[in-house]
């Protein structure tokens, strides 16, 4: 038997339309209604205090590597946990670029045996589209379902055979998961490692064309069009990706776009001086381009937020600007950066629409239990204080890496609290 | 002379400004004048250790460097990719501290990768000298062209020059558009579509695909090697068309002013994008860059050892 109760926050719940100051309560790891469904006696009640705090479901990052089986140097379930507990995530969807790939229902048992022995949040795995990431052959996608994979995506190695891909999404179908694509055309980006543009062509550094983006996002409207199932588009990154989603989903196309804060963020300028943790894939694009991610958030085209945490050992990053391997880290910072960013800098959403798009909206494209403050369901709760004002440190970081190109950004706005099953698993 | 060098590294020439260059050329006059004495060498960098250190293949540019230095007195070593030991799996972070370790006080790096000398400026005390990165810079090459223009024509400042041949993998375009631009002259890209990126109008250059149209009012070509190794990809349909478009054929060099000079940063195509008898006729400075490239670098090796001193 346990109780808390959290008192007197700003209780924000987007999927119950809920926003009022009150107290929240928890009864054995799940939310109830009222203080007398606590049975503990009062001695034994934990009491949080949460004036001045927006109390929101737990938060959940739909886009997390979390590098084990295979890459442990760069980060464990096990510190990717503790760093999305510290991010105020109560829930991580793990991409599927490990080694031994997930493409069987072995390896995502032994991720989901390890995540529960060992990590402090929740950790959803997602299974493979082929066989070994080849795009080629089918994963065994039924059993993967089977096993509880949350949906199916080849991640960083985007299927190129239109056909194959649309064989993969007509069977996701029948077996009721959603498929999950990072967009992109190797042909038209070849070697490309900056987005091709002015800076790249200043700088030498071979271009990642905006269209080698755009050509796959359109590819995906139309399966997903054909094939009548969601797909969605992972950290969107150009203009012409948010112009083609938001004409798609005005005609009732089921596809979806999410973004990372490292995108709206920064532009391609941040390169010109070749340090690698600026290099992403899809990589920083154009001013033009970030002002069409935020109208695409502003106006819906755009639903989830995520991070495309992407952990790498210092001695990898530390090499020459073509050699170094894409990727950011974002769990210890993404909330902090999309609240400064997006509700006060640019005030293109407010508070509760951003709680949304990390709650109710990945819920629902992965029919997730999670996302609300509903009484009955899992007390997974993030406390938020979003007038904090703070400086990231890489050196306090409990992800096992260190590349952030956002070391001493002053931000405003970050979770406080972390509490997953009604336990606080992390606090500031 | 107001102007002072301050800087440890030569990285390229977008950062630096036109006062800087200009000091580079004048105390590459100096050096030039030592080449023409009976004994050629000067005891500027004695006790120095420069490390010519050589990841992509080159061999005009590493021997210029290399008689550059031993012209001021330094002890030189080279080093390839071969050579080295990021044939075993090394980092290039690795390899220069172990250099760095050695008491080397001057790194000169040719790197396929663009950006590689930053990195390792960043990271070294000794002076990194860029003799090449990937497609990005190749700042003595621009200099010395730089200083062979201001030579033959007394000044840069309103002359028209065109770059002819593949830009978008070149460093030596882009390191002459940023010297070029700084000391005012006008510069025109002549080639391609595929082979010039359009974003470098941003910068106030011209780009033009017909070549006849560029020539006659020009005062510099400045000719590109088409780099057969890279066009991997399509880039164009191949040699023949590429000469009938854009080659500076003997009939093309009709059109050319008499006074007009005509570079190449080497290696020569010959029957490619220059005519043979083009390459070796009067407007050909060719040769004169070759040996002002050794002034420019002993410029460029004083300045920046001086530096790291």
């Amino acid at each position: 038997m346990s109780g808390t109760i959290i008192r007197n926050g700003r209780v924000v719940d987007p999927a119950n339309k809920r926003d009022e100051v009150a107290d929240l309560y928890i009864a054995d790891g799940r939310i109830v209604g009222s203080k007398s469904e606590i049975r503990n006696p009062k001695s034994q009640i934990e009491e949080i205090d949460a004036k001045g705090l927006i109390v929101a479901p737990g938060l959940i990052d739909m886009h997390v590597h979390l590098r084990e089986p295979g890459f442990s140097h760069k980060e464990t379930i096990e510190s990717g946990a503790r760093a999305a507990a510290a991010g105020g995530f109560t829930t991580i969807v793990c991409m599927p670029n490990t080694s031994p790939v997930p493409d069987n229902p072995g390896t995502i048992a032994w991720i989901k045996d390890r995540a529960s022995a060992i990590a402090s949040v929740n950790v959803l795995p997602t299974g493979t589209i082929s066989k070994n990431l080849a795009g080629e052959e089918l994963a065994p996608i039924g059993s993967l379902a089977k096993v509880g994979v949350v949906a199916i995506t080849d991640d960083g190695h985007c299927i190129q055979n239109h056909e194959v891909m649309r064989r993969a999404v007509e069977y996701a179908r029948m077996v009721g998961l959603p498929v999950l694509d990072h967009c992109q055309d190797y042909n038209l980006v070849s070697n490309g490692v900056v987005h091709e543009g002015y800076w790249s062509t200043l700088l030498g550094l071979p271009g990642w064309p905006a269209a080698g983006e755009e050509v796959i996002v359109m590819r995906n409207i139309l399966l997903a069009e054909l094939c009548d199932h969601p797909i969605h588009c992972q950290h969107v990154s150009t203009a012409g990706s948010v112009r083609l989603i938001r004409e798609a989903r005005q005609r009732g196309v089921k596809i979806s776009g999410e973004v990372c804060p490292h995108h709206i963020a920064l532009t391609d300028e941040a390169i010109q001086n070749f340090d690698t943790n600026y290099k992403v894939n899809p990589p920083l694009r154009s001013q033009t381009d970030v002002d069409a991610l935020l109208e695409g958030i502003a106006d819906g085209t755009l639903s989830i937020l995520c991070s495309d945490h992407a952990p790498h050992a210092d001695f990898e990053k530390e090499v020459e600007f073509d050699a170094a391997p894409f990727g950011i880290i974002g769990l210890e910072t993404e909330l902090g950066l999309f609240i400064d960013l997006l509700v006060q800098k640019h005030a293109r959403i407010d508070i509760t629409r951003l709680i949304e798009m990390y709650t109710v909206e990945p819920a629902r494209l992965l029919k997730l239990d999670a996302g609300t403050l509903l009484a009955g369901v899992r007390a997974d709760v993030t406390l938020i204080d979003p007038a904090l004002e703070w400086t990231v440190s890489v050196d306090q970081f409990h992800s096992a890496s260190r590349n952030s190109p956002f070391d001493g950004w002053k931000l405003k706005g970050r979770a406080v609290r972390t509490l997953v099953g009604g336990k606080t698993v992390w606090k500031l | 002379m107001t102007t002072r060098w301050t800087r440890k590294d030569l990285l390229g020439l977008r950062e630096l400004s036109a006062d800087e260059i200009n000091f580079i050329l004048e105390t590459a006059d100096a050096f030039k004048q030592v080449g023409t004495r009976e004994i050629k060498k000067v005891p500027a960098l004695r006790g120095k250790t420069l490390v010519n250190f050589f990841v992509e293949p080159s061999t005009r540019t590493r021997t210029s460097f290399e008689l550059a230095a031993l012209r001021l007195s330094a002890d030189v070593i080279n080093l390839s990719a071969t050579s080295s030991s990021l044939t075993k799996g090394e980092t290039l972070k690795d390899t220069a501290r172990n250099l760095e370790a050695l008491h080397a006080d001057i790194l000169v790096l040719r790197h396929s990768s663009a950006g590689a000398p930053q990195f390792l400026a960043n990271r070294l005390k000794a002076s990194v000298i860029n003799a090449g990165d990937g497609a990005h810079e190749h700042p003595t090459q621009a200099l010395l062209d730089l200083y062979t223009i201001r030579e033959k024509r007394g000044n840069i400042a309103g002359l028209r020059v065109a770059i002819l041949g593949d830009i978008l993998f070149s460093r030596v375009a882009r390191s002459n558009i940023f010297g070029l631009l700084k000391l005012g002259a006008h510069v025109t890209l002549v080639g391609p579509s595929t082979l010039i990126p359009r974003e470098f109008e941003k910068l106030g250059v011209q780009v033009s695909h017909k070549i006849d149209e560029v020539l006659p009012n020009a005062d510099v070509v400045n000719l590109l090697r088409i780099q057969h190794e890279r066009q991997r990809r399509e880039y164009f349909p191949g040699i023949g068309e590429y000469i009938r478009l854009f080659g500076l054929t003997k009939e093309r060099a009709k059109l050319l002013k008499p006074d007009c000079l005509i570079m190449h940063p080497g290696p020569i195509n010959r029957g490619v994008e220059i005519d043979s008898v083009v390459a070796d006729g009067l407007h050909s400075v060719i040769l004169d860059q070759v040996t002002n490239g050794l002034a420019v670098r002993m410029a460029v090796l004083y300045l920046c050892g001086g530096i790291s001193a």
